[in-house]
Protein backbone atom coordinates (compact mmCIF):
# COMPACT_ATOMS: atom_id res chain seq x y z
CA UNK A 1 0.00 0.00 0.00
CA UNK A 2 1.25 3.64 -0.73
CA UNK A 3 2.10 5.92 1.87
CA UNK A 4 -0.74 7.56 2.63
CA UNK A 5 -0.46 11.33 4.15
CA UNK A 6 -0.76 11.81 7.94
CA UNK A 7 -0.03 13.85 10.81
CA UNK A 8 3.05 13.25 13.58
CA UNK A 9 0.87 13.06 17.19
CA UNK A 10 2.54 14.70 19.95
CA UNK A 11 5.05 12.13 21.92
CA UNK A 12 3.86 10.86 25.43
CA UNK A 13 6.19 8.76 27.62
CA UNK A 14 4.51 6.72 30.30
CA UNK A 15 5.96 4.78 33.29
CA UNK A 16 3.99 3.08 35.67
CA UNK A 17 5.07 2.80 39.76
CA UNK A 18 3.87 -0.33 40.87
CA UNK A 19 3.29 -0.57 44.42
CA UNK A 20 4.68 -3.76 45.95
CA UNK A 21 4.10 -2.68 49.69
CA UNK A 22 1.30 -5.74 50.79
CA UNK A 23 3.72 -8.74 48.83
CA UNK A 24 7.33 -7.06 49.94
CA UNK A 25 8.53 -10.32 51.11
CA UNK A 26 8.40 -11.98 47.90
CA UNK A 27 10.16 -9.53 46.84
CA UNK A 28 12.43 -8.78 49.59
CA UNK A 29 12.92 -13.01 49.37
CA UNK A 30 13.83 -12.59 45.52
CA UNK A 31 17.14 -10.40 47.14
CA UNK A 32 18.07 -13.72 49.33
CA UNK A 33 17.59 -15.81 46.94
CA UNK A 34 14.20 -17.36 47.82
CA UNK A 35 10.71 -17.68 46.63
CA UNK A 36 7.66 -17.41 48.53
CA UNK A 37 4.16 -18.15 48.15
CA UNK A 38 1.42 -16.37 49.69
CA UNK A 39 -0.79 -18.70 51.83
CA UNK A 40 -4.45 -17.55 53.00
CA UNK A 41 -4.60 -17.88 57.28
CA UNK A 42 -8.40 -19.11 56.78
CA UNK A 43 -8.82 -21.18 54.37
CA UNK A 44 -5.32 -22.75 53.15
CA UNK A 45 -5.54 -21.82 49.77
CA UNK A 46 -2.15 -21.09 47.96
CA UNK A 47 -1.28 -18.29 45.71
CA UNK A 48 1.73 -18.36 43.27
CA UNK A 49 2.22 -14.94 41.98
CA UNK A 50 1.35 -14.21 45.34
CA UNK A 51 -1.37 -12.21 46.82
CA UNK A 52 -2.53 -9.66 49.68
CA UNK A 53 -5.75 -10.26 49.70
CA UNK A 54 -7.46 -13.97 49.52
CA UNK A 55 -10.31 -14.35 46.25
CA UNK A 56 -11.64 -17.18 47.33
CA UNK A 57 -12.52 -16.56 51.23
CA UNK A 58 -12.37 -12.30 51.07
CA UNK A 59 -9.36 -12.92 54.30
CA UNK A 60 -6.37 -10.58 54.24
CA UNK A 61 -4.70 -12.63 56.89
CA UNK A 62 -1.77 -14.00 54.65
CA UNK A 63 1.13 -16.65 55.57
CA UNK A 64 4.08 -16.70 53.50
CA UNK A 65 5.76 -20.07 52.16
CA UNK A 66 8.89 -20.78 50.81
CA UNK A 67 8.53 -22.50 47.34
CA UNK A 68 11.28 -25.95 46.90
CA UNK A 69 10.90 -24.39 43.07
CA UNK A 70 11.21 -27.93 41.92
CA UNK A 71 8.80 -28.26 38.99
CA UNK A 72 7.33 -29.96 35.55
CA UNK A 73 7.02 -28.14 32.49
CA UNK A 74 3.51 -28.22 31.05
CA UNK A 75 3.54 -25.74 27.99
CA UNK A 76 6.18 -23.40 26.50
CA UNK A 77 7.05 -21.12 23.44
CA UNK A 78 10.10 -19.55 21.86
CA UNK A 79 9.43 -15.69 21.97
CA UNK A 80 11.57 -14.41 18.15
CA UNK A 81 9.42 -11.58 17.36
CA UNK A 82 9.55 -9.46 20.90
CA UNK A 83 7.57 -6.62 21.60
CA UNK A 84 9.33 -3.34 21.57
CA UNK A 85 10.36 -3.34 25.36
CA UNK A 86 12.06 -6.36 24.65
CA UNK A 87 13.97 -5.53 21.45
CA UNK A 88 17.60 -5.54 23.53
CA UNK A 89 16.61 -9.34 24.92
CA UNK A 90 17.64 -12.17 22.20
CA UNK A 91 14.85 -15.05 21.69
CA UNK A 92 13.78 -16.28 24.64
CA UNK A 93 11.80 -19.39 25.58
CA UNK A 94 8.87 -18.76 28.42
CA UNK A 95 7.42 -22.24 29.90
CA UNK A 96 4.21 -22.64 32.65
CA UNK A 97 4.90 -25.30 34.95
CA UNK A 98 3.25 -26.99 37.45
CA UNK A 99 5.14 -26.97 41.03
CA UNK A 100 5.66 -29.40 43.73
CA UNK A 101 3.61 -27.49 45.89
CA UNK A 102 0.53 -27.23 43.14
CA UNK A 103 0.77 -23.74 42.20
CA UNK A 104 1.94 -23.09 38.27
CA UNK A 105 4.73 -20.50 37.45
CA UNK A 106 5.10 -18.98 34.63
CA UNK A 107 8.76 -17.83 33.71
CA UNK A 108 11.57 -17.87 31.44
CA UNK A 109 13.44 -20.74 30.86
CA UNK A 110 17.31 -20.30 30.72
CA UNK A 111 20.66 -22.61 30.64
CA UNK A 112 19.13 -25.24 28.16
CA UNK A 113 19.01 -25.59 24.20
CA UNK A 114 15.82 -24.46 22.26
CA UNK A 115 15.31 -27.90 20.58
CA UNK A 116 16.00 -29.62 24.27
CA UNK A 117 12.62 -27.43 25.99
CA UNK A 118 10.01 -30.49 26.44
CA UNK A 119 6.94 -30.61 28.11
CA UNK A 120 7.52 -33.00 31.22
CA UNK A 121 10.79 -31.89 31.63
CA UNK A 122 12.07 -31.34 35.08
CA UNK A 123 12.90 -27.76 36.31
CA UNK A 124 13.79 -25.37 38.71
CA UNK A 125 12.47 -22.35 39.70
CA UNK A 126 15.04 -19.66 41.26
CA UNK A 127 15.32 -15.66 41.74
CA UNK A 128 17.65 -13.63 39.75
CA UNK A 129 18.34 -10.12 39.80
CA UNK A 130 18.53 -8.57 35.93
CA UNK A 131 21.93 -6.34 35.19
CA UNK A 132 19.37 -3.47 35.23
CA UNK A 133 18.38 -4.50 38.78
CA UNK A 134 15.10 -5.82 38.39
CA UNK A 135 14.06 -8.44 40.95
CA UNK A 136 12.95 -11.78 38.89
CA UNK A 137 12.87 -15.42 38.73
CA UNK A 138 13.26 -18.17 35.95
CA UNK A 139 13.46 -21.77 35.50
CA UNK A 140 16.26 -23.72 35.11
CA UNK A 141 16.34 -27.14 34.02
CA UNK A 142 17.20 -30.13 36.09
CA UNK A 143 19.09 -32.76 36.04
CA UNK A 144 17.27 -36.28 36.27
CA UNK B 1 -37.05 -13.97 33.77
CA UNK B 2 -39.35 -11.59 31.48
CA UNK B 3 -37.64 -9.99 28.52
CA UNK B 4 -38.32 -8.74 24.99
CA UNK B 5 -37.48 -10.21 21.85
CA UNK B 6 -34.12 -8.59 20.08
CA UNK B 7 -33.33 -8.37 16.47
CA UNK B 8 -30.31 -7.33 14.44
CA UNK B 9 -32.35 -5.33 11.65
CA UNK B 10 -29.30 -3.56 10.09
CA UNK B 11 -25.52 -4.17 9.28
CA UNK B 12 -22.56 -2.40 8.13
CA UNK B 13 -19.27 -3.45 7.64
CA UNK B 14 -15.90 -1.45 6.10
CA UNK B 15 -13.06 -2.75 4.38
CA UNK B 16 -10.74 -4.33 6.66
CA UNK B 17 -6.67 -3.38 6.33
CA UNK B 18 -4.40 -1.06 6.62
CA UNK B 19 -6.58 2.06 6.53
CA UNK B 20 -4.10 4.84 6.97
CA UNK B 21 -6.56 6.39 4.54
CA UNK B 22 -9.02 7.66 7.04
CA UNK B 23 -8.72 8.18 10.80
CA UNK B 24 -11.11 6.18 13.12
CA UNK B 25 -13.94 8.71 13.18
CA UNK B 26 -14.45 8.28 9.09
CA UNK B 27 -13.38 4.87 9.85
CA UNK B 28 -16.55 4.23 12.18
CA UNK B 29 -18.68 6.61 9.68
CA UNK B 30 -18.06 4.34 6.88
CA UNK B 31 -19.87 1.15 8.90
CA UNK B 32 -22.46 3.72 10.86
CA UNK B 33 -23.88 4.50 7.28
CA UNK B 34 -23.93 1.43 5.93
CA UNK B 35 -26.13 -0.26 8.61
CA UNK B 36 -28.62 2.64 9.34
CA UNK B 37 -29.17 2.20 5.48
CA UNK B 38 -29.63 -0.96 5.72
CA UNK B 39 -31.82 -0.67 9.10
CA UNK B 40 -33.91 2.06 7.29
CA UNK B 41 -33.12 4.74 10.01
CA UNK B 42 -31.33 7.73 10.51
CA UNK B 43 -28.77 8.87 12.86
CA UNK B 44 -31.56 10.86 14.72
CA UNK B 45 -33.70 8.18 15.54
CA UNK B 46 -31.13 6.25 17.70
CA UNK B 47 -30.99 7.32 21.35
CA UNK B 48 -28.21 4.47 22.16
CA UNK B 49 -24.79 4.33 21.15
CA UNK B 50 -22.87 1.37 22.32
CA UNK B 51 -19.02 1.85 20.58
CA UNK B 52 -16.61 -1.00 20.96
CA UNK B 53 -12.83 -0.38 20.79
CA UNK B 54 -9.93 -0.90 23.00
CA UNK B 55 -8.30 2.17 21.70
CA UNK B 56 -4.47 2.71 22.75
CA UNK B 57 -2.92 2.32 19.25
CA UNK B 58 -4.64 5.59 17.76
CA UNK B 59 -4.94 9.07 19.12
CA UNK B 60 -8.68 9.57 20.64
CA UNK B 61 -9.01 8.89 23.91
CA UNK B 62 -12.65 8.76 23.95
CA UNK B 63 -13.58 7.00 20.81
CA UNK B 64 -17.27 7.04 21.49
CA UNK B 65 -17.69 10.71 22.11
CA UNK B 66 -15.30 11.38 18.96
CA UNK B 67 -17.63 8.92 16.92
CA UNK B 68 -20.80 10.10 18.22
CA UNK B 69 -20.24 13.91 17.42
CA UNK B 70 -18.82 12.94 13.88
CA UNK B 71 -21.40 10.97 12.96
CA UNK B 72 -24.51 13.14 14.01
CA UNK B 73 -25.69 11.52 17.54
CA UNK B 74 -24.26 13.41 19.79
CA UNK B 75 -26.79 13.38 22.78
CA UNK B 76 -27.96 9.93 22.48
CA UNK B 77 -27.18 7.54 25.42
CA UNK B 78 -23.52 6.48 25.19
CA UNK B 79 -20.41 4.54 25.95
CA UNK B 80 -17.25 2.45 24.92
CA UNK B 81 -16.83 -0.87 25.96
CA UNK B 82 -13.96 -2.56 26.74
CA UNK B 83 -13.80 -6.51 26.82
CA UNK B 84 -10.64 -7.25 24.85
CA UNK B 85 -10.35 -9.11 21.36
CA UNK B 86 -14.45 -8.95 22.53
CA UNK B 87 -14.77 -5.69 22.76
CA UNK B 88 -17.45 -5.70 19.90
CA UNK B 89 -19.73 -8.83 21.13
CA UNK B 90 -19.60 -6.71 24.74
CA UNK B 91 -20.72 -3.94 22.84
CA UNK B 92 -23.64 -6.32 21.19
CA UNK B 93 -24.29 -7.64 24.43
CA UNK B 94 -24.95 -4.16 26.34
CA UNK B 95 -27.55 -2.76 23.21
CA UNK B 96 -29.16 -6.35 23.62
CA UNK B 97 -29.75 -5.77 27.19
CA UNK B 98 -30.64 -2.50 26.80
CA UNK B 99 -33.47 -3.32 24.35
CA UNK B 100 -34.28 -6.34 26.15
CA UNK B 101 -35.10 -4.99 29.15
CA UNK B 102 -37.34 -2.52 27.40
CA UNK B 103 -35.18 0.96 28.26
CA UNK B 104 -34.93 1.46 24.55
CA UNK B 105 -36.76 0.46 21.60
CA UNK B 106 -33.83 0.93 19.16
CA UNK B 107 -29.68 1.10 19.53
CA UNK B 108 -27.02 1.02 17.24
CA UNK B 109 -23.55 -0.60 17.96
CA UNK B 110 -20.34 0.16 16.47
CA UNK B 111 -16.57 -1.56 16.89
CA UNK B 112 -13.66 -0.15 15.43
CA UNK B 113 -10.07 0.17 15.47
CA UNK B 114 -7.70 1.84 13.91
CA UNK B 115 -4.22 -0.44 14.87
CA UNK B 116 -1.83 0.91 12.08
CA UNK B 117 -1.18 4.14 13.96
CA UNK B 118 1.70 2.51 15.39
CA UNK B 119 4.13 0.64 14.51
CA UNK B 120 3.91 -3.35 14.57
CA UNK B 121 6.16 -4.06 17.74
CA UNK B 122 4.52 -1.09 19.74
CA UNK B 123 1.20 -2.91 18.43
CA UNK B 124 2.53 -6.28 20.13
CA UNK B 125 3.34 -4.98 23.72
CA UNK B 126 0.36 -2.84 24.10
CA UNK B 127 -1.39 -6.80 23.36
CA UNK B 128 1.33 -8.12 25.17
CA UNK B 129 1.02 -6.15 28.04
CA UNK B 130 -3.08 -6.93 27.74
CA UNK B 131 -2.53 -10.08 29.84
CA UNK B 132 -1.42 -9.90 32.50
CA UNK B 133 1.21 -6.86 32.99
CA UNK B 134 3.14 -7.39 36.53
CA UNK B 135 3.09 -11.15 36.45
CA UNK B 136 3.36 -11.96 32.36
CA UNK B 137 4.43 -9.21 30.85
CA UNK B 138 6.87 -7.11 33.36
CA UNK B 139 9.98 -9.70 33.20
CA UNK B 140 8.95 -12.21 30.89
CA UNK B 141 7.59 -9.95 27.64
CA UNK B 142 4.98 -11.99 27.05
CA UNK B 143 3.33 -11.36 23.52
CA UNK B 144 -0.36 -12.75 22.01
CA UNK B 145 1.15 -15.30 19.56
CA UNK B 146 3.07 -16.38 22.94
CA UNK B 147 0.24 -16.79 24.84
CA UNK B 148 -1.87 -19.05 22.06
CA UNK B 149 1.58 -20.74 21.51
CA UNK B 150 1.61 -22.15 24.93
CA UNK B 151 -1.72 -23.76 24.56
CA UNK B 152 -0.60 -25.22 21.21
CA UNK B 153 2.33 -26.89 22.86
CA UNK B 154 0.34 -28.26 25.33
CA UNK B 155 -2.59 -29.41 22.98
CA UNK B 156 -0.18 -30.84 20.39
CA UNK B 157 1.56 -32.73 23.32
CA UNK B 158 -1.68 -33.84 24.98
CA UNK B 159 -3.44 -34.72 21.75
CA UNK B 160 -0.91 -34.91 18.90
CA UNK B 161 -2.54 -32.14 16.51
CA UNK B 162 0.76 -31.18 14.43
CA UNK B 163 1.96 -28.31 12.86
CA UNK B 164 0.66 -29.31 9.79
CA UNK B 165 -2.81 -29.26 11.09
CA UNK B 166 -2.87 -25.85 12.57
CA UNK B 167 -1.34 -25.17 8.75
CA UNK B 168 -5.11 -26.42 7.28
CA UNK B 169 -7.21 -23.69 9.23
CA UNK B 170 -5.06 -20.75 7.81
CA UNK B 171 -5.59 -22.13 4.53
CA UNK B 172 -9.16 -22.48 5.00
CA UNK B 173 -9.18 -19.20 6.21
CA UNK B 174 -7.58 -17.81 3.04
CA UNK B 175 -9.57 -19.72 1.05
CA UNK B 176 -12.24 -17.84 2.00
CA UNK B 177 -10.87 -14.62 2.74
CA UNK B 178 -9.92 -14.35 -0.71
CA UNK B 179 -13.36 -14.63 -2.29
CA UNK B 180 -14.71 -11.71 0.59
CA UNK B 181 -13.84 -7.81 -0.76
CA UNK B 182 -13.70 -6.92 2.79
CA UNK B 183 -10.81 -8.96 3.80
CA UNK B 184 -7.49 -7.75 4.37
CA UNK B 185 -5.45 -10.83 3.06
CA UNK B 186 -7.02 -11.33 0.08
CA UNK B 187 -4.78 -14.03 -1.15
CA UNK B 188 -5.08 -18.15 -0.95
CA UNK B 189 -1.63 -19.95 0.53
CA UNK B 190 -1.03 -23.57 0.74
CA UNK B 191 0.45 -25.54 3.58
CA UNK B 192 3.97 -25.29 2.51
CA UNK B 193 3.13 -21.02 2.52
CA UNK B 194 2.57 -21.95 6.51
CA UNK B 195 4.88 -23.98 7.20
CA UNK B 196 7.92 -21.74 5.31
CA UNK B 197 7.03 -18.46 7.02
CA UNK B 198 8.89 -17.59 9.87
CA UNK B 199 8.47 -17.94 13.34
CA UNK B 200 6.65 -15.58 15.34
CA UNK B 201 6.33 -17.43 18.87
CA UNK B 202 6.77 -21.25 18.34
CA UNK B 203 5.31 -23.25 17.08
CA UNK B 204 3.22 -20.50 16.04
CA UNK B 205 4.48 -19.43 12.45
CA UNK B 206 3.87 -15.62 10.48
CA UNK B 207 1.29 -17.65 8.60
CA UNK B 208 -0.62 -19.07 12.23
CA UNK B 209 -1.67 -14.91 13.21
CA UNK B 210 -4.70 -12.93 11.88
CA UNK B 211 -3.00 -9.31 11.16
CA UNK B 212 -3.20 -6.51 12.76
CA UNK B 213 -5.83 -4.31 10.94
CA UNK B 214 -7.74 -1.69 10.75
CA UNK B 215 -11.70 -1.38 10.09
CA UNK B 216 -15.45 -1.10 11.37
CA UNK B 217 -18.62 -2.77 11.68
CA UNK B 218 -22.26 -1.92 12.77
CA UNK B 219 -24.90 -3.62 13.62
CA UNK B 220 -28.57 -1.81 14.56
CA UNK B 221 -30.23 -3.75 16.66
CA UNK B 222 -34.47 -2.92 17.85
CA UNK B 223 -37.28 -4.54 19.70
CA UNK B 224 -39.62 -6.66 18.39
CA UNK B 225 -42.41 -3.75 18.39
CA UNK B 226 -39.78 -1.47 16.53
CA UNK B 227 -39.05 -4.29 13.71
CA UNK B 228 -43.02 -4.00 13.32
CA UNK B 229 -42.91 -0.17 13.13
CA UNK B 230 -40.33 -0.20 10.25
CA UNK B 231 -42.03 -2.98 8.57
CA UNK B 232 -38.13 -4.82 8.39
CA UNK B 233 -38.91 -8.34 6.71
CA UNK B 234 -35.53 -10.29 7.45
CA UNK B 235 -34.92 -9.54 11.24
CA UNK B 236 -32.10 -11.74 13.04
CA UNK B 237 -32.98 -12.75 15.85
CA UNK B 238 -30.19 -12.78 18.89
CA UNK B 239 -31.80 -15.84 20.87
CA UNK B 240 -29.19 -16.80 23.14
CA UNK B 241 -26.01 -14.85 24.07
CA UNK B 242 -23.57 -16.50 26.78
CA UNK B 243 -20.90 -14.30 28.71
CA UNK B 244 -17.92 -15.74 30.72
CA UNK B 245 -14.30 -14.85 31.62
CA UNK B 246 -11.08 -16.21 32.70
CA UNK B 247 -7.75 -14.91 34.94
CA UNK B 248 -5.93 -12.92 33.12
CA UNK B 249 -2.96 -14.92 34.81
CA UNK B 250 -2.41 -18.27 32.92
CA UNK B 251 -0.47 -19.87 35.05
CA UNK B 252 -3.22 -19.70 37.07
CA UNK B 253 -5.35 -22.12 34.93
CA UNK B 254 -5.87 -25.28 35.16
CA UNK B 255 -4.86 -26.61 31.80
CA UNK B 256 -3.54 -25.11 28.58
CA UNK B 257 -5.57 -27.36 26.15
CA UNK B 258 -8.78 -25.65 26.55
CA UNK B 259 -10.97 -22.32 27.32
CA UNK B 260 -13.11 -22.28 30.02
CA UNK B 261 -14.37 -19.77 29.33
CA UNK B 262 -15.75 -20.26 26.23
CA UNK B 263 -17.04 -23.70 27.81
CA UNK B 264 -19.21 -21.88 30.35
CA UNK B 265 -20.54 -18.98 27.73
CA UNK B 266 -21.52 -21.69 25.17
CA UNK B 267 -23.14 -23.75 27.48
CA UNK B 268 -25.32 -21.00 28.51
CA UNK B 269 -25.84 -19.72 25.03
CA UNK B 270 -27.16 -23.12 23.42
CA UNK B 271 -29.43 -22.99 26.72
CA UNK B 272 -30.89 -19.83 26.36
CA UNK B 273 -31.27 -20.56 22.73
CA UNK B 274 -33.23 -23.91 23.56
CA UNK B 275 -30.17 -25.36 20.65
CA UNK B 276 -27.35 -28.10 20.73
CA UNK B 277 -24.17 -27.73 18.93
CA UNK B 278 -25.57 -29.94 15.97
CA UNK B 279 -27.88 -27.54 15.57
CA UNK B 280 -25.30 -24.61 14.46
CA UNK B 281 -25.53 -24.30 10.55
CA UNK B 282 -22.77 -21.90 10.10
CA UNK B 283 -20.40 -20.49 12.63
CA UNK B 284 -18.05 -17.45 13.22
CA UNK B 285 -15.64 -18.96 15.85
CA UNK B 286 -12.00 -17.24 16.93
CA UNK B 287 -9.41 -17.64 15.01
CA UNK B 288 -6.57 -15.36 16.16
CA UNK B 289 -4.44 -17.76 15.62
CA UNK B 290 -4.62 -21.15 14.10
CA UNK B 291 -5.02 -23.05 17.61
CA UNK B 292 -7.74 -21.02 18.48
CA UNK B 293 -9.95 -22.47 15.93
CA UNK B 294 -9.19 -25.69 17.25
CA UNK B 295 -9.62 -24.69 20.38
CA UNK B 296 -13.26 -23.38 19.40
CA UNK B 297 -14.69 -26.37 17.85
CA UNK B 298 -13.33 -28.51 21.18
CA UNK B 299 -14.84 -25.59 23.36
CA UNK B 300 -18.11 -25.36 21.86
CA UNK B 301 -19.03 -28.75 21.24
CA UNK B 302 -18.40 -29.03 17.43
CA UNK B 303 -16.18 -32.44 18.04
CA UNK B 304 -14.60 -33.87 21.33
CA UNK B 305 -12.19 -32.79 23.26
CA UNK B 306 -9.04 -33.28 21.69
CA UNK B 307 -10.88 -34.15 18.13
CA UNK B 308 -10.49 -30.51 16.95
CA UNK B 309 -7.39 -30.94 14.44
CA UNK B 310 -9.48 -33.97 12.81
CA UNK B 311 -12.67 -31.69 12.13
CA UNK B 312 -10.41 -29.27 9.76
CA UNK B 313 -8.14 -32.69 8.42
CA UNK B 314 -11.59 -33.95 7.62
CA UNK B 315 -12.89 -30.49 6.01
CA UNK B 316 -15.84 -31.00 8.34
CA UNK B 317 -15.65 -27.22 8.56
CA UNK B 318 -15.81 -25.95 5.16
CA UNK B 319 -19.08 -25.54 3.50
CA UNK B 320 -20.44 -29.03 2.54
CA UNK B 321 -18.96 -30.17 5.63
CA UNK B 322 -20.47 -30.61 8.92
CA UNK B 323 -20.44 -27.17 10.29
CA UNK B 324 -19.27 -24.10 8.03
CA UNK B 325 -16.90 -22.01 10.26
CA UNK B 326 -15.57 -18.45 9.44
CA UNK B 327 -16.71 -18.67 5.92
CA UNK B 328 -16.21 -14.62 6.11
CA UNK B 329 -12.03 -15.49 5.99
CA UNK B 330 -12.20 -15.64 9.63
CA UNK B 331 -9.79 -13.09 11.98
CA UNK B 332 -7.09 -14.50 10.09
CA UNK B 333 -7.65 -13.49 6.66
CA UNK B 334 -10.41 -10.98 6.97
CA UNK B 335 -8.38 -9.05 9.29
CA UNK B 336 -9.08 -8.47 13.62
CA UNK B 337 -9.29 -4.83 14.29
CA UNK B 338 -9.88 -5.97 17.80
CA UNK B 339 -13.37 -3.80 18.52
CA UNK B 340 -14.96 -4.62 15.36
CA UNK B 341 -13.87 -8.42 15.34
CA UNK B 342 -17.28 -9.19 17.32
CA UNK B 343 -19.70 -6.82 15.64
CA UNK B 344 -17.71 -8.15 11.92
CA UNK B 345 -18.89 -11.41 13.22
CA UNK B 346 -22.60 -10.44 13.34
CA UNK B 347 -22.64 -8.84 9.83
CA UNK B 348 -21.38 -12.01 8.67
CA UNK B 349 -23.77 -13.84 10.26
CA UNK B 350 -26.64 -11.83 9.33
CA UNK B 351 -25.47 -11.77 5.55
CA UNK B 352 -25.60 -15.60 6.07
CA UNK B 353 -28.97 -15.94 7.14
CA UNK B 354 -30.20 -13.33 5.08
CA UNK B 355 -28.75 -15.65 2.44
CA UNK B 356 -27.46 -12.56 0.97
CA UNK B 357 -23.47 -13.45 0.97
CA UNK B 358 -21.38 -12.50 -1.82
CA UNK B 359 -19.98 -14.17 -3.72
CA UNK B 360 -22.70 -17.72 -3.98
CA UNK B 361 -19.41 -19.61 -3.24
CA UNK B 362 -19.08 -18.72 0.36
CA UNK B 363 -23.14 -19.18 1.28
CA UNK B 364 -23.40 -21.94 4.07
CA UNK B 365 -26.29 -24.07 3.03
CA UNK B 366 -28.99 -23.70 5.72
CA UNK B 367 -32.34 -25.50 7.39
CA UNK B 368 -32.71 -24.53 10.45
CA UNK B 369 -31.49 -21.07 9.92
CA UNK B 370 -29.26 -21.01 13.11
CA UNK B 371 -26.02 -19.03 13.51
CA UNK B 372 -22.99 -19.02 16.13
CA UNK B 373 -20.84 -16.22 16.97
CA UNK B 374 -17.64 -17.29 19.14
CA UNK B 375 -15.92 -14.03 20.24
CA UNK B 376 -12.79 -14.86 22.89
CA UNK B 377 -11.02 -11.54 24.38
CA UNK B 378 -7.69 -12.44 25.43
CA UNK B 379 -6.83 -16.26 25.90
CA UNK B 380 -9.89 -16.47 27.36
CA UNK B 381 -9.93 -13.99 29.31
CA UNK B 382 -13.05 -12.99 28.28
CA UNK B 383 -15.59 -15.00 26.09
CA UNK B 384 -19.12 -14.26 24.57
CA UNK B 385 -21.59 -16.59 22.72
CA UNK B 386 -24.11 -15.81 20.74
CA UNK B 387 -27.04 -17.41 18.92
CA UNK B 388 -28.71 -15.59 16.26
CA UNK B 389 -31.81 -16.79 14.30
CA UNK B 390 -33.50 -15.99 11.24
Amino acid sequence: MSEMPTIRSRKLEITYNIPISRTLKFWEGLKEGKIYASKCRKCGKLYFPPVADCGNCYSSDMDWVELSGEGEVEAFTHIIVRPVSFQEHPPYTVAIARLKEGVKALAWITGVKKKDVRIGMKVKLVPRITEDGRLTYEFKPMRE
Amino acid sequence: MKTRRVAIIGVGHSKFGERQDVNVKELAFESIKEALNDAGVTPKDIPYLSVGSIGVWYEEPLPAVAIAEYSGMSGAGLYRVEAACATGSAAIHTAYSAIASGYVDLALVVGVEKMREVDTLTAMELMGRAGSYLWEFENFGLTFPGYYALYATAHMNRFGSTEEDLALVAVKAHGYGAMNPLAHLRREISVEDVLSSHVIAWPLKLYDCCPISDGSAAAVLASEEKVRELGIDTPVWITGIGMSSGTGTLSYREDYVGLEATVKASKQAYRMAGVTPSDVEVAEVHDCFTIAEILAYEDLGFCGKGEGHKLVREGQTEVGGKIPVNLDGGLKSKGHPIGATGVSMMVELTKQLREEVEPRSRQAPLKKYIALAHNVGGTGHYCYVTILRR
